[in-house]
């Protein structure tokens, strides 16, 4: 038996369940990162007057705005992935999907050498709360760009064949799998600013 | 399958994607500029947060689809909000019980 509502609407909720689905995890989501983003309020505020700005001084602001801006434009060759399928062109939808998780990779290795900068300098997690927050904040960010890659690099190669038997349902796969990848864009445009330039 | 029709308003979203692009690559700029800026740090705050919220929305809108998304949608992650503000309120109080012990 064929899983029903892939392509078409319910009539009920207006939508095809993937993309309800996607939106339910999206939301608790928001109150998984809102969680750290509380105690990051509650750290600020404990520490002393300024101490926050000043832990923080020791990031590198050039490469986090490198970085932001290479995790906007995966955002935006993601949704040109979904766009191409929309009109009917496979080539280009390879293209910039192999685009997107280049970005991906780009923005972890930028990452990593933030990271291992932090370490050669005896920064660690344990350093202040400041930096408890950042790396665990940083951390899951990471681990969901990580996540993100192995959902689009089998959207990439091996899961492509199913857009020569069930084009529309593929085309809503990557609609759903840009959803997501797009919330981990939106979480780090808050992180940005929160950790590097406050 | 997709008509001309489709094939138009995917082009029209396109140019759209291309503007939202140039708009949050601005703001980035415009986000690490004022950090530079002698402000206050309350007002650095408000600034940063006002930019970054400008930012979300514009991937909210226009990448998630959110400007046209069906009602359904809106509702929850408005309830979603809802709880995200009283959850980063929570922390606040204690330090207005702290505030009030003296």
């Amino acid at each position: 038996m064929d899983i029903p509502y892939t392509v078409e609407e319910r009539s009920d909720t207006g939508l095809f369940n993937a993309k309800l689905g996607i939106w339910l995890f999206l939301a608790s989501e928001v109150m998984l990162f809102g969680g750290l983003f509380s105690a990051y309020i509650f750290l600020r505020f404990g520490a002393p007057d300024g101490a926050f700005h000043e832990w923080g001084q020791e990031l590198n602001i050039p490469l986090a705005t490198l970085n932001t801006l290479i995790l906007i434009s995966s955002s935006v060759t993601m949704v040109m992935s979904w766009a191409s399928l929309k009109l009917q062109d496979i080539k280009k939808y390879k293209l910039y999907m192999g685009l997107t998780l280049l970005c991906a990779l780009g923005f972890l290795v930028i990452k990593y050498l933030e990271y291992t900068a932090k370490f050669d300098h005896h920064i660690f997690p344990s350093t202040n709360t400041f930096f408890a927050i950042y790396f665990t904040l940083t951390g899951l960010h990471g681990l969901h760009i990580i996540g993100g890659m192995i959902v689009l690099f089998y959207l990439w190669i091996p899961g492509r064949k199913m857009w020569e038997s069930q084009p529309a349902q593929f085309t809503n796969r990557i609609e759903i799998a840009g959803l997501y990848w797009h919330f981990v864009d939106l979480v780090w445009i808050f992180l940005f600013p929160v950790l590097y330039l406050l | 399958m997709s008509t001309n029709h489709d094939t138009k308003d995917i082009q029209q979203h396109i140019k759209v994607y291309m503007m939202v692009f140039a708009a949050l690559a601005a703001l980035t700029v415009v986000t690490v500029a004022a950090s530079y800026l002698d402000l206050s740090s309350g007002e650095a705050i408000l600034l940063a947060l006002t930019i970054a919220s400008i930012k979300g929305s514009l991937v909210a809108s226009y990448f998630m689809h959110l400007i046209s998304e069906k009602a359904l949608i809106t509702w929850i992650l408005m309830l979603t909000a809802v709880f995200f503000f009283i959850l980063m309120f929570i922390p606040m109080t204690s330090f207005i019980d702290q505030a009030r012990l003296g």
